[in-house]
């Protein structure tokens, strides 16, 4: 469960300090001969110094090019930048001194030890912090001789984090951190990006994982084809809804369409009916009013349940009500 | 004074990266050791040299052989005329004689062996049929070293693996790091990028210093290539070539996306120096019309220099004209690289 305290902490930004990262209609089209793709289409942000912000969206949503465009990787096609209160462009290595940047992917080289590679990144920045201490806030201490080859997929994806925290950097970019990792790995990854935050270290976070940026993020903007599409702390969204809960279920005889007639929206404690591709989900406020009366209705309409489960609700039932998707759902390529 | 210096990190980590790569040290040090036993072991200069003579079986084919085999440098067979021109044609004789009221010879002009062949069967033939030399001629043996054809290898093999490190060991490389992503993750920091191309130039630089010892060296101890010049001169043309091979590796590799493209890119540069810069022959044999196509590439120039300075014991001034075409070479590729240079 996320740790309450952090999630709930209100950042206060120092008010004679610019944001940590301010953009205002960022667009970025990539033309090819066969077509053209609008990444980013039109999106604002803010992130506050000392928070931890998650830029979240399915796959294709647009958070790597938008986070290359913050990151000084990538030049936007429109629209207005600002990192720690510089501009692209004109004092570039000032800005790099003070942010640090984990790729969506970096394949560091096999035969180079972590150690080795932490010791090369800190190289370039005037200031920043020892080698070892950056090892031993990833937990990577102990595979320090060890070269890359050799190491899981959690392990290199903290090597990341660690060249990404060397420089000391006041603002950090992670792009997908846990992507493509076991359970066990990205716990460990959650552990550490909540400490980096507990210290006051501004992270601006992209993630497909609800549960990632719910556990995380002080505030979270969802992000569909290139826009921002809500924006909030975690709760704030999920407030949204109108219920905290989400109760599924399907009926045993025939499909779930047999089941639609019957007019479960009207069931206390019922705000949202929404058909899913297994069967019903309720969204509601009191579970314990809304379940006894919906299985009171089934039972009058003579209908047995093959299912039942309730939950929290969670981030992806609010991308769900705004779009449709699913978070996961692969992105149909828009002609 | 830093207690982390970027280029020195940058250089170590090359260097690192290199030598625990076998395939990559087998390449650079091994390949061009074994390709001079090889090729040093198939054209030694041998003392005496044996010529394989067929006589072509009819009735007059025995004295014709027992002739010939009181020279020891023959090696004579006598076969039916079928067999004869076979063997031949797969060049495990030189030369066939055919018996009769008066001999005829069956040879390939256009192969030098057989040609000598020729020569040396003819005299021996005249001379057992009673031919007395008017002039007595005498015969002294020289063999000096530094004119047979491992020495002339040698310093040939040496420019080739100078090519070959500058081309893989900055172009590959580098393609390499941009596939992964390296290159990337690298200008997200404040890295200097300048740092970076010089670390690529100075680990080739290092990696040169131990193959130019170990080829001339083993030429040295195994075959006897005597090195005539400076080693100063020697490693001055070496950083020469080195550097424009680098510069050239660098302008390949400077927008290349995927490692296929940088492996038939390499490829297409190296084939033709492989053929025309005289690596195992020399250059002057191309028809005139070619030469001042031959004569701009960089490793014609750096074989040249090489060998004038390894066997010849040349001056570094009297290569200035070598040197400043490889000069040129690599200023133009760097610049070129500088220019077009992607980092992702
Ligand atoms: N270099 C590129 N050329 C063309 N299209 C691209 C390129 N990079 C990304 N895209 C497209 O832009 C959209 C957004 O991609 P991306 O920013 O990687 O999304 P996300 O990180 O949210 O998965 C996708 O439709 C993707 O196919
Ligand atoms: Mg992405």
């Amino acid at each position: 469960m996320p740790d309450p305290a952090v999630k709930q902490s209100t950042v206060e930004s120092p008010s004679h300090l610019p944001p940590a990262v301010r953009c205002r209609n960022l667009r970025k089209q990539y033309r090819s001969r066969s077509r053209t793709v609008d990444a980013v289409n039109g999106l604002d942000l803010e992130v506050r110094r000392g928070e931890c912000f998650g830029l979240l969206g399915p796959n294709g949503a647009g958070k790597t090019t938008t986070i290359e465009i913050l990151e000084g990787l990538l030049d936007a096609t429109s629209g207005e930048v600002e990192v720690l209160g510089m501009r692209w462009g004109e004092r570039d290595e000032n800005i790099r001194q003070r942010i640090g940047i984990s790729l969506q992917e970096t394949r560091f080289p096999e035969k180079l030890s972590v150690l080795e590679i932490v010791v090369l990144l800190r190289s370039f920045y005037r200031a920043g912090c020892e080698p070892e201490d950056v090892l031993d806030s990833v937990s990577l201490s102990e595979w320090a001789a060890l070269w890359v080859g050799k190491l899981s997929g959690g392990q290199r994806q903290r090597l990341a984090v660690a060249c990404a925290l060397v420089g000391d950097p006041e603002l950090l970019f992670l792009d997908e951190p846990t992507t493509g990792l076991d359970p066990q790995s990205r716990r460990q990854l959650w552990e550490i990006i909540r400490n980096l935050a507990a210290k006051g270290r501004t992270t601006l976070l992209t993630t497909h994982y609800m549960d990632e940026a719910e556990r995380l993020c002080d505030r979270v903007a969802i992000v569909d084809r290139g826009k921002v599409i809500a924006l909030g702390s975690p709760s704030q969204l999920i407030a949204t809804l109108g219920g905290e809960h989400v109760v599924e279920f399907a009926v045993a005889d025939g499909p779930a369409s047999g089941a639609v007639e019957i007019d479960f929206a009207g069931l206390p404690a019922v705000r949202e009916v929404r058909k899913e591709a297994t069967g019903i989900a309720l969204t509601v406020t009191e579970p314990h009013v809304a379940i006894p009366a919906l299985l009171h209705k089934l039972q009058g309409a003579e209908r047995s349940l093959a299912r039942l489960t309730t939950r929290h609700a969670s981030l992806e039932d609010v991308f769900v009500r705004l779009t449709g998707r699913h978070l996961r759902d692969e992105e149909i390529p828009s002609a | 004074m830093r207690k982390y210096h970027p280029l020195k990190e940058l250089w170590l980590a090359r260097l690192r990266q290199f030598a625990r790569e076998p395939a990559a040290v087998f390449w650079v040090y091994g390949f061009p050791l074994l390709l001079a036993l090889g090729l040093g072991a198939a054209f030694r200069n041998r003392p005496v040299d044996q010529v394989f003579v067929d006589v072509e079986a009819s009735p007059g084919a025995g004295e014709v052989a027992d002739a010939l085999a009181r020279w020891p440098e023959f090696v004579v067979g006598t076969h039916s005329a079928e067999l004869c021109r076979e063997r031949l044609r797969l060049g495990k004789s030189s030369i066939t004689v055919i018996p009769g009221n008066s001999y005829t010879f069956l040879f390939d002009p256009t192969r030098p062996e057989s040609a000598l062949a020729r020569a040396r069967v003819d005299d021996a033939l005249q001379r057992a049929a009673g031919r007395r030399d008017p002039v007595q001629t005498s015969e002294r043996l020289v063999t000096e070293p530094g004119a047979r054809y491992i020495d002339f290898l040698v310093p040939g093999l040496l420019g080739m693996n100078l090519m070959g490190g500058g081309l893989w060991g900055v172009g590959f490389v580098i393609v390499d790091m941009r596939v992964r992503k390296l290159l990337k993750r690298f200008v997200a920091t404040p890295m200097n990028r300048a740092h970076f191309l010089w670390s690529m130039i100075g680990g080739r630089l290092t990696f040169m210093l131990p193959e130019v010892l170990i080829i001339l060296g083993a030429g040295a101890l195994f075959f006897g290539v005597t090195i005539r010049g400076s080693w100063l001169a020697i490693f001055a043309v070496s950083l020469f070539g080195s550097v424009s091979f680098a510069g050239l590796g660098l302008l390949i590799a400077s927008r290349a996306q995927r490692i296929e493209t940088i492996s038939g890119l390499m490829n297409l540069v190296m084939l033709p120096m492989w053929l025309l810069s005289g690596i195992f022959f020399s250059p002057d044999r191309f028809p005139a019309f070619m030469q001042p196509f031959v004569q701009a590439l960089p490793l014609t120039q750096l074989n040249s220099a090489l060998r004038a300075v390894v066997l010849e014991g040349a001056s570094l001034a009297s290569q200035a004209w070598s040197l400043g075409i490889l000069f040129l070479w690599g200023t133009i590729s760097f610049l070129g690289a500088l220019r077009w240079f992607r980092w992702s």
